[in-house]
């Protein structure tokens, strides 16, 4: 959900609460002041009608309403001692209305000239049900028209004042901490952007800092490594060659060579994709993938019949694109290879190139995890393999933008590459 | 043949040493920029072996000092910084050949044959062993004289074997320099097994003296019988 959507939605919510309570407060309150403004009326017509009755004895004689709003009805002296003034609500016939609608009455006693009156002065009155439904119309509109006022002024300060957050969010979200070092932030008055805008420059440049010097740190690891693999690889290669070891000695010497040699193409393999990610090959042009695949696959024909594994190059179109040959060259090299060491032996690898794809196909009986295909270190079920060819190939493919999917139908494992 | 070893790790010089030593070069190590820059001063060499990394200058200077002086010492760059930068820089300021460590024994002793022979024997580029007689340029092996019909791998294994003849050829030595970088892996190293097969019983059928032998666990070794 959005901030803005958010807010409105809690002010929407506290509205109906606060307008309900406050309508209904307001009803009782214009309904008692109507009452009572309404009875000080008919108070004030009784005596007027008292008043002029005394003049004019004819009046004491109306008892229907008609087109008059009071009746005098004689009444007993003992009936009329006793009578306090009182006001009701009663229906009465209004011919406008073609209905009962609701009056006010008051009903009064008086006396003239020794004999006993009993009044009833009448005043039409507010219908309930339309004042609540007016009122209830008045509070939808208001209810509208203040939830619109503050979408729209929620907008405009969202627009405006929270304007630096979403700079930032933007920023943030197009970060990407392999190529960016760091992100420009928009100025601000507010303090509290101002504080997160610092907090968040603090955060990046350390964990920038902290992932340059991993990766410096593995690069130096690495090349440090160099040296000492290398004279200890030499010393035993010197020795195997002077000593007269026996036999068994001698096998135990060329199992530490193999585990030294482990070491340097993991070691190899680490400085490889640290130079891929610090874009250390520079060197463009444009490679034909045609020839490329064809020569790799020539390099691999003896491993290949070793196994009795055929591999297909099919030519549906030339592939040409501008990259580092080298990286092209070990980009395919590597897929290539993998498909060749897991197919099972006396089966075909199929390799086929299109206008902007490389397709690599070996047979397979269970579907690679795709999650963890290219992450490194995730080796298969050969143990001596370093675990990092299909990651140098996948960070090669992110070098150039390029896509490499995997795929598992019909016992085939595909790999392609998109140009 | 003289030899400079130019290399600041002790271990590694006398590792190298100890190679260039069997292949009966004369060989001198230094162990700075300033030993070394006295040295070639003084001295021609047939063959310079060049870390790059020196702890009191850099090897790529000596290099251009080297080749501004006109002299026709080659020089391989052995380096660990394996970065293409230095390796396109060192080439391009004359270098004959860059190797980066970790190499094997077997690997710098052909790059220097391979360097020397081109140097040296223009023309000849013809390798002997016993009666085995290997034309480099033309990619013929003749065993007394009669040609011996090999593929294209089986004579890369072959000349790679006497050029290291009597020494130990570790298996991934041989793949890497015969089959290429791709090849890494320990368990295809098997078929290695079945091209050396066929071309020792081609040898033997062929009469040849020359004879692969296997050191189990490590690689093979070419001796004459």
């Amino acid at each position: 959900m959005k901030l803005l959507n958010y807010t409105t939605s809690y002010f929407a919510l506290i509205l109906i609460f606060l307008l309900s309570i406050w309508a209904v407060i307001f009803y009782i309150e214009i309904l008692d002041e109507i009452y009572d403004s309404m009875d000080d009326g008919l108070d004030n017509q009784k005596m007027l009608v008292i008043r002029k009755a005394a003049k004019d004895p004819a009046l004491l004689k109306k008892n229907t309403f008609d087109e008059g709003n009071f009746i005098i009805t004689p009444t007993s002296s003992k009936t009329a001692k006793k009578f306090t003034d009182a006001y009701r609500d009663t229906l009465m016939f209004m011919e406008n209305e073609e209905d009962f609608e609701p009056v006010r009455l008051l009903e009064s006693a008086f006396r003239h000239e020794g004999d006993y009156y009993k009044i009833k002065v009448i005043t039409s009155m507010v219908e309930e049900d339309d004042l609540i439904k007016e009122l209830f119309f008045s509070l939808i509109w208001l209810y509208v028209g203040l939830i619109l006022t503050i979408l729209l002024l929620n907008n405009f300060l969202h627009k405006k004042v929270w304007q630096p957050f979403y700079k930032l969010l933007r920023s943030l979200e197009k970060f990407n901490i392999e190529k960016d070092t760091e992100i420009k932030f928009g100025s601000t008055k507010v303090e509290e952007f101002q504080l997160l805008n610092e907090r968040i420059d603090k955060l990046l440049k350390k964990s920038v800092e902290s992932y340059t010097s991993q990766k410096e740190f593995i690069e130096n690891a690495s090349h440090e490594l160099q040296t000492p693999l290398a004279i200890s690889i030499n010393k035993l290669e010197l020795l195997a060659e002077n000593s007269s070891l026996e036999p068994e000695q001698m096998e135990e010497l060329g199992l530490i060579l193999n585990n030294l040699e482990r070491l340097t193409r993991l070691n190899r393999a680490l400085l490889l994709l640290s130079r891929i990610e610090n874009r250390q090959f520079a060197d463009e042009e444009t490679v034909n993938f045609n020839q490329l695949l064809k020569q790799i696959k020539q390099e691999f024909e003896d491993l290949a019949s070793h196994n009795s594994i055929e591999v297909d190059v099919i030519e549906t179109a030339e592939l040409h694109y501008n990259m580092s040959k080298d990286l092209a060259r070990i980009l395919v090299a590597n897929l290539l290879k993998n498909a060749i060491l897991h197919t099972p032996a006396a089966s075909r690898v199929k390799v086929e190139i299109f206008k902007n794809q490389i397709l690599i196909q070996n047979s397979g009986e269970k579907p690679l995890n795709p999650k963890t295909l290219f992450s490194r270190f995730q080796p298969g079920k050969r143990s001596h393999s370093n675990g990092l060819g299909l990651a140098i190939s996948k960070a090669i493919a992110d070098r150039y933008n390029l896509e490499i999917n995997y795929d598992f139908r019909d016992n085939l494992h595909s790999f392609t590459i998109n140009f | 043949m003289k030899i400079l070893i130019i290399e600041d790790e002790a271990e590694m010089s006398r590792n190298m040493q100890t190679t260039m030593e069997k292949e009966n070069y004369l060989v001198e190590a230094v162990s700075s920029y300033k030993e070394a820059l006295s040295k070639i001063g003084i001295y021609d060499y047939d063959c310079i072996l060049l870390d790059i990394s020196l702890p009191d200058g850099n090897g790529l200077e000596l290099l251009k000092i080297l080749k501004d002086k006109g002299l026709s010492d080659a020089v391989i760059i052995v380096s660990a910084k394996d970065s293409l930068d230095d390796r396109v820089l060192g080439l391009n300021l004359g270098a004959d050949d860059y190797l980066p460590k970790p190499f094997h024994m077997a690997e710098l002793n052909a790059r220097v044959k391979a360097i020397l022979r081109r140097r040296k024997f223009d023309g000849s580029n013809v390798l002997e062993f016993s009666n085995l007689k290997i034309d480099i340029d033309h990619h013929q092996v003749k065993i007394d004289g009669k040609e011996l019909e090999l593929n294209r791998k089986e004579f890369d294994v072959l000349l790679y074997l006497s050029i290291n003849k009597n020494r130990l050829v570790s298996k991934t030595a041989l793949a890497e320099h015969v089959w290429g970088d791709h090849i890494d892996q320990a368990d295809s190293f098997e078929f290695i097994y079945s091209q050396i097969k066929n071309l020792r019983k081609k040898l033997t059928t062929a009469k040849a003296l020359p004879e692969i032998k296997a050191v189990y666990g490590i690689g093979y070794k070419l001796i004459s019988q």
